[in-house]
């Protein structure tokens, strides 16, 4: 979502132009009318108490020190000198960034995959379509939770299947190393199927022209997959990788539940630290100050996303 | 949908290669639904079944003595109500407020609506671990903590659902206000009797949308409610882990993942057209 106009108009435009309308369809109310504040209102009133003070309010506290009830004390830089001498805070950091590119990458490539699959008529395509997309809707916590039985070192399905085979049992969320590759596997699940809805929409929105043509020039294939498919496929690319490093960036419940950072500290990520320091050590301070560190994180790619939402307006 | 390939899609239509891919796409789907399947298929094995080594891939001892279990040991009607409450509340206010909001920004031309409207970007730009501590203290302020609107007014400030809707209220024809406004309504009755008949699919796609977000939600009433009876099913969920309610606690803990996600599942797939297209919205444009 840009914060730019790119609606596709369904209609015609509005045929009279009164005066220098700068663009069409887009005349306004009477001027001087309270209307549009008192439409807004209860809107501005929702996000000034709890979404653009609390965001003030977080760097304000940034440079404080104190329980989250009690009283607090002005330490200036501290919190973020702390940081840097705090080897949680790097592990949390390496965890984060590990999961962020195992994740984001592999459910844009298999999410692509299937929807390159799924773009033929086949039987019984509208279903493989809604169970590829159902874990979306699926909560994180009940997610975390299946996961973790299915998982599950002693009575795990998985691990039961294995036996049967022959196989060792897989220290799935007992071993530092297996602990990040499961919460992966966990996540691509609930992910995959977001990707690849975008992409078969995206996909289904080629003209077919383009690619006949394609192949009247002797493209084969991969070329036409390479040189067609792949530019027209590049706004989904954008969005969906921006998209998904916010997902990522955020991911609490899935692993909250499911290995709750463990074992040792092997999957804590920086939002589970956060949510620790703040509300298992009440250090709000320091905890306000690991939440600015994690929004420049996500700024680059919001940048980047906004930057997407211009260029987008451009081609139109 | 048609048993054999179209005769249109010439390259790559022939028979064997689709029906390989036929077979993969299958293998994948079935390896998708396993875990919603498997969470059903404990949640109805009974006994201490699930305590057991032994490979099996559907439930034995069939019957809901899980269910009745959860019910009899923790407060879960309350969790029920409670989820219930905040995700029909949440999702009213959410939409109504972000229709309203919407159309401010799609059809007035008013002093500040630039600046608003980058405030507005800004938050949704910003992650929740962030606002976390701040939002906790307004809530401690407001005396809000451990109650169900604690939960649900910092929610209903959701800023992707004000953009979706202004983006729809845009290819509302400005000529229509204009006629109305040329008849004598005023602009609250624009809105009411000219904007929202025209917004059916709109406020389908928020309401969808709004209700798996609050349904879902987790971190935030995680930290907002307390009392073991003020819980919604996801918090209450998590809380079973490690468990020692239960004998054989696996059976229990999938048949409340089982109420946790069977209303949204439901949802989803008799409005499933809403859920694509909002989540498609929520992007692209």
């Amino acid at each position: 979502m840009s914060g730019t106009e790119t609606v596709t108009p369904s209609r015609p435009a509005p045929a009279a132009a009164t005066g220098p309308a700068p663009r069409t369809g887009r005349r306004r109310g009477p001027t001087g009318t309270r209307a549009p504040y008192l439409f807004l209102t209860p809107s501005l009133v929702l996000f000034g108490v709890f979404s653009l003070f609390p965001i003030v309010a977080a760097v304000l506290m940034s440079t404080q020190q104190g329980a989250v009830l009690g009283q607090t004390e002005y330490v200036g830089g501290d919190n973020y000198q702390r940081m840097v001498d705090d080897p949680l805070f790097w592990t949390a950091l390496r965890n984060t960034l590990v999961f962020t590119a195992a994740t984001v990458p592999l459910s844009m490539v298999i999410g692509l995959l299937l929807a390159l699959m799924l773009n033929r008529p086949m039987p019984g395509r509208a279903l493989l379509r809604t169970v590829f997309f159902t874990p979306m809707v699926v909560s994180g916590v009940g997610v975390g939770m299946v996961m973790a039985w299915i998982f599950n070192g002693d009575y795990g399905v998985l691990n039961n299947a294995l036996a049967t085979a022959g196989l060792p049992r897989g220290e799935w969320l007992t071993s530092p190393d297996m602990g990040m590759v499961t919460v992966v596997l966990a996540v691509l699940w609930t992910r995959v199927g977001f990707c690849m809805v975008l992409y078969l929409a995206a996909l289904q929105s080629i003209p077919h022209s383009l690619l006949e043509a394609a192949s009247l020039d002797g493209a084969g294939a991969w070329q036409r997959f390479r040189h067609v498919v792949v530019p027209q496929l590049s706004p989904t690319t954008f969005f969906l990788l921006v998209v998904n490093v916010v997902f990522s960036l955020q991911a609490f419940d899935l692993l909250y539940v499911l290995t709750g950072g463990g074992p040792g500290f092997a999957t804590t990520v920086l939002i589970q630290y956060i949510y620790r320091s703040a509300f298992a050590n009440g250090e709000m301070g320091y905890a306000s100050a690991l939440g600015v560190v994690s929004t420049l994180l996500l700024i680059t790619f919001t940048l980047l996303r906004w930057y997407l939402g211009r260029n987008d307006e451009d081609n139109r | 949908m048609s048993t054999a390939p179209s005769p249109t899609r010439h390259h790559r239509g022939r028979n064997g290669g689709t029906w390989a891919i036929w077979t993969l796409l299958v293998i994948a789907a079935l390896i998708t639904a396993f875990p919603l399947y498997w969470m059903v298929a404990t949640s109805l094995t009974g006994g201490t079944l699930t305590q057991s080594q032994d490979f099996r891939l559907w439930p034995a001892d069939i019957g809901l003595d899980n269910y009745t279990a959860v019910f009899r040991e923790l407060p879960v009607g309350h969790w029920i109500v409670n989820s219930l409450l905040i995700a029909t509340v949440g999702t009213v206010l959410t939409v109504v407020v972000s229709l309203l909001a919407g159309f401010a920004f799609a059809k007035y031309r008013f002093r500040g609506r630039t600046a608003i409207f980058f405030a507005y970007l800004l938050t949704i730009m910003v992650p929740i671990q962030v606002t976390l501590v701040p939002s906790f203290l307004v809530i401690v302020k407001l005396g809000l903590v451990d109650t169900v609107w604690g939960v649900i007014l910092p929610g209903a400030a959701e800023a992707t659902a004000v953009f979706i809707a202004r983006q729809f209220m845009l290819n509302i024809p400005t000529e229509l206000l204009e006629a109305a406004r040329i008849d004598g309504a005023g602009e609250l009755r624009i809105f009411l009797r000219v904007v929202l008949p025209l917004s059916g699919p709109l406020i389908g796609v928020l309401t969808v949308l709004a209700f798996m977000a609050r349904w879902n939600e987790f971190l935030w009433p995680l930290i907002v409610l307390q009392g073991e009876d003020n819980l919604t099913l996801p918090v209450g969920l998590a809380g079973l882990q490690g468990s020692e309610s239960f004998a054989a606690p696996w059976g229990p803990i999938m048949a409340m993942a089982t109420l946790t996600t069977l209303p949204v599942l439901v949802i989803f797939l008799l409005c499933q057209r809403q859920f694509v297209q909002g989540i498609a919205n929520t992007g692209l444009k």
